[in-house]
């Protein structure tokens, strides 16, 4: 008997795409935040404070791209090409963000030049990536297995929006990263940029929440009707708790590990949102999760190894940042 | 040439994908020597392999996050450039590649940070073991993605069903016909090919008579390496022949620029191949070696082109010269340990001119990794999955000319910066060489000798 591996992908795939948003997210907003440091000591500390763990973090983006590929690649099939130019942008700006970590350091000829592209290519890869984000929230023209359509059809101006919203988003949590890492001048610079991002971010999540089902009656139809209303009014409610729990702690210099978990709950209560807007659909308007599922057989064999390897990788994972703890030392890192 | 999104996005994958194999080719084999430099340093205490060890370490570094943004790029590829390949092959192909990251990219970036930034931070033994789980993450890597790609070539334990594969047996999968040969033949061609660079920046610091003495250490170990590597691959690049032979013979006849399928078949080692025809023109060939080699038997048969339809096979010339581009360079490869065998029976190894000829034999690995997988991948076309998926029914429908010559025309410019920049950056290291001894005993790779304190101003 096969089971139903779909309920369980989804969470797995979900949780993938949600670290890798998390981990990635706070150093690229890292990254962009490093554009605004004031000089080259406080962008070495910034730069430092993700050094040892970009990488495992962006190896995320490799588990939610091959997860997806792996339990719904229908939904990989027509995503993927239907946001062709917001990944190809993605890709080059993390190409340039990652080799500038080492670059940097090595070529002082160009520094500069390589400072431009961790700042930037940080920014950019944030963008494109809320740019996938509202594209993916839209929807896509699908005839039988195939996106139809142009590359360009995902730029639009709700995904545009949500492309900014996204840089309020990491950069939130990039400066929760910084008050957690650096100390002194640098945390309260963090803490001020940190209650600027928070101001876009709860604005994005106002506007997003309104547009959203302005633009999708399904979706607007699940919101307000009752008695979906009553069960899903603790959504905005829990928002504004955790609102103005991230305002308090960012401007509270007792506290150091709360405004980064404050971001983080944002984004939890933003992804769980989402989810509810959209859910069975994984390509909105035409494919289930279990229509774009792949056959029962790949699932099965997939998560077998899966359940047992993610709490291993989770495990050195958190053992590597552990390494890691405290605030950033001038001593490990580049110099 | 006609352009067209098939052709672009041929042109495309071929440049990404080239780009970024130059990488693991080296990282994986420098991944290993790091770690039995670690190891050595370990258990022998001996300053000179911690500062040999620094010293690869920063360039390791470098290599191998210019090698992670490549990689990013290439499963995105898949569904950019060809999601029809991917919706029909996401069964079998997708939880390999989830398990390669699972299984290998995660190891090898959690503990990645470890090797660079945290010699300071863990005790020695934990250090070694972080430079053992990159290395072995890099070998794992290997091993599913070769598995992949091998099961494209010579397709194994699968259905095909409207247009669909469904996986049948995991095992016939994941072991299929080709994949022993090409895994093994690859990661002999990975060290081979980090042997020659660690040879050459040897050679190159022996010369220059800076830092002799951890010269001499690399140059000599590393060949001894190379003396049992190179006729190693010879054999298995002989068995991977003969297993294509018989899973694949028409990427064989177009290996050889056999047209006729004949015994006692000549080697052919040059010619222009003409497709219209069906023959080729200027030859030089020698007689009866062909079979000897591709069969092992002076009346065994190599097959020609023309037993099969054109549009069963792809371009002859492409795989014709590549092989034999990458055969040359085995064979220079293998000369020079010869020669090195000679020099080390007279007690001149490190002669000036072996020296000076070793140093620029540096990149030869690279080069060979080009020509095989030129051979092998161009030798596969017209087909995707060998025998029954197309390259031209893979491509994504819903892309147009303009879009995939932008996206080639990015990575083309990115990649012309990026990767010249690291090869300048990795000679400025070498030039430097190894320190002579460092202060603090110690000390994370990438760091400047003397540690920056934290400035006043800094702390609260």
């Amino acid at each position: 008997m096969i089971m139903d591996f779909v309920p369980l992908w989804t969470l797995i795939v979900g949780a993938a795409v949600f670290f890798y948003v998390l981990l990635d997210g706070f150093d690229l907003g890292v990254g962009m935040l490093y554009g605004f440091a004031p000089d080259r000591p406080s962008r070495i500390l910034i730069m430092n404070s993700i050094a040892p763990v970009w990488d495992g973090n962006e190896t995320w983006l490799v588990l939610g791209s091959v997860g997806l590929y792996a339990a719904f690649p229908l939904a990989f099939a027509i995503i993927i090409p239907a946001v062709y130019f917001p990944i190809l942008v993605m890709l080059l700006a993390l190409i340039f963000r990652g080799v500038a970590f080492e670059f940097h350091f090595r070529d002082a000829a160009h520094v500069t030049f390589w400072d431009r592209a961790f700042s930037l290519g940080s920014l950019i890869a944030t963008f494109a990536q809320g740019i996938i984000l509202g594209a993916f929230i839209q929807g896509f023209n699908v005839e039988g297995r195939h996106f139809i359509g142009s590359s360009w059809d995902c730029i639009t101006p709700f995904s545009l929006f949500t492309g900014i919203a996204l840089v309020f988003g990491y950069g939130l949590l990039g400066a929760g990263w910084l008050i957690l890492k650096t100390e002194g001048r640098l945390q309260a610079t963090a803490r001020k940029q940190g209650r600027y991002f928070l101001i876009g971010v709860l604005l994005s999540i106002a506007i997003v929440s309104i547009w959203t089902p302005l633009q999708d009656p399904d979706i607007a139809r699940r919101w307000f009707t009752w008695p979906n209303i009553v069960y899903l009014t603790p959504i905005p409610i829990i928002t504004a708790f955790i609102a103005y729990f991230e305002w308090r702690v960012l401007s509270n210099p007792r506290w150091e590990m709360a405004p980064f978990i404050g971001a983080v709950g944002l984004f939890w209560i933003s992804y769980i949102g989402i989810s509810i807007s959209l859910f069975p659909m994984i390509i909105p308007h035409h494919f289930t999760l279990w229509e774009a599922a792949s056959s029962p057989e790949t699932q099965a064999f997939l998560i077998v190894g899966t359940l047992f390897l993610l709490p291993i990788i989770l495990m050195y994972s958190g053992w590597s940042y552990w390494v890691f703890r405290g605030k950033v030392r001038s001593d490990i890192g580049y110099h | 040439m006609h352009l067209d999104p098939l052709i672009l996005s041929r042109c495309q994958f071929a440049w990404v994908i080239a780009f970024h194999i130059l990488l693991p080719s080296f990282t994986v084999g420098l991944a290993s020597y790091i770690a039995v430099l670690e190891g050595i340093y370990l258990f022998t205490k001996r300053q000179i392999y911690f500062r040999v060890s620094v010293f690869w370490t920063k360039i390791f570094a470098i290599s191998f996050g210019m090698g992670v943004v490549s990689g990013i790029v290439m499963p995105f590829q898949i569904g950019t450039n060809w999601s029809r390949y991917a919706d029909a092959t996401a069964n079998i192909l997708s939880p390999l590649l989830g398990y390669e990251g699972l299984t290998a990219f995660f190891l090898e970036a959690s503990f990645l940070g470890v090797l660079l930034f945290g010699r300071n931070l863990v005790p020695r033994w934990a250090h070694f073991v972080a430079a053992l789980m990159v290395a072995l993450g890099t070998l794992i890597s290997t091993f599913w993605i070769l598995s992949a790609n091998s099961w494209m070539q010579t397709p194994s334990g699968y259905k095909f069903v409207d247009g669909q594969f469904f996986p049948v047996d995991w095992l016939a999968i994941i072991f299929n016909p080709s994949f022993p040969y090409r895994f093994a033949h690859n990661v002999v061609a990975f060290y081979i090919t980090t042997g020659f660079v660690v040879v050459a920046v040897a050679a190159y610091l022996i010369r220059k008579t800076k830092h002799v003495e951890q010269g001499k250490i690399m140059f000599s170990m590393t060949l001894w390496v190379l003396t049992l590597l190179v006729p190693l691959q010879i054999f298995l690049g002989d068995l991977h022949g003969l297993n294509t032979l018989k899973y694949q013979p028409v990427k064989i006849a177009a290996i050889e620029a056999h047209w006729t399928t004949e015994k006692r078949a000549p080697l052919i080692l040059f010619a222009i191949p003409d497709e219209k025809t069906e023959s080729n023109k200027a030859v030089l060939e020698v007689p009866l070696l062909g079979s000897i080699i591709l069969t092992h038997h002076i009346d065994g048969e190599v097959p020609g082109l023309k037993q099969w339809a054109a549009d069963q096979h792809g371009p002859v010339a492409i795989p014709f010269f590549a092989f034999r581009i990458m055969v040359g360079l085995g064979v220079i490869m293998f000369s020079i340990i010869i020669i090195s065998l000679y020099l080390r029976a007279r007690k001149r190894l490190m002669t000036a001119w072996f020296l000076t000829l070793c140093q620029y034999a540096g990149p030869i690995g690279f080069l060979a990794i080009l020509a095989g997988w030129v051979t092998t991948e161009v030798g596969r076309q017209p087909w995707t999955v060998y025998g029954v998926l197309r390259t031209a029914q893979s491509v994504t429908p819903s892309l147009t000319t303009s879009d995939v010559l932008l996206s080639l025309a990015g990575y083309m410019i990115v990649y012309l910066i990026i990767f010249p920049v690291g090869i300048i950056l990795m000679g400025r290291i070498i030039r430097k060489g190894p320190a002579e001894k460092i202060e603090k005993e110690a000390i994370e790779g990438g760091q400047s000798s003397s540690p920056i304190t934290t400035p006043p101003e800094y702390t609260s």
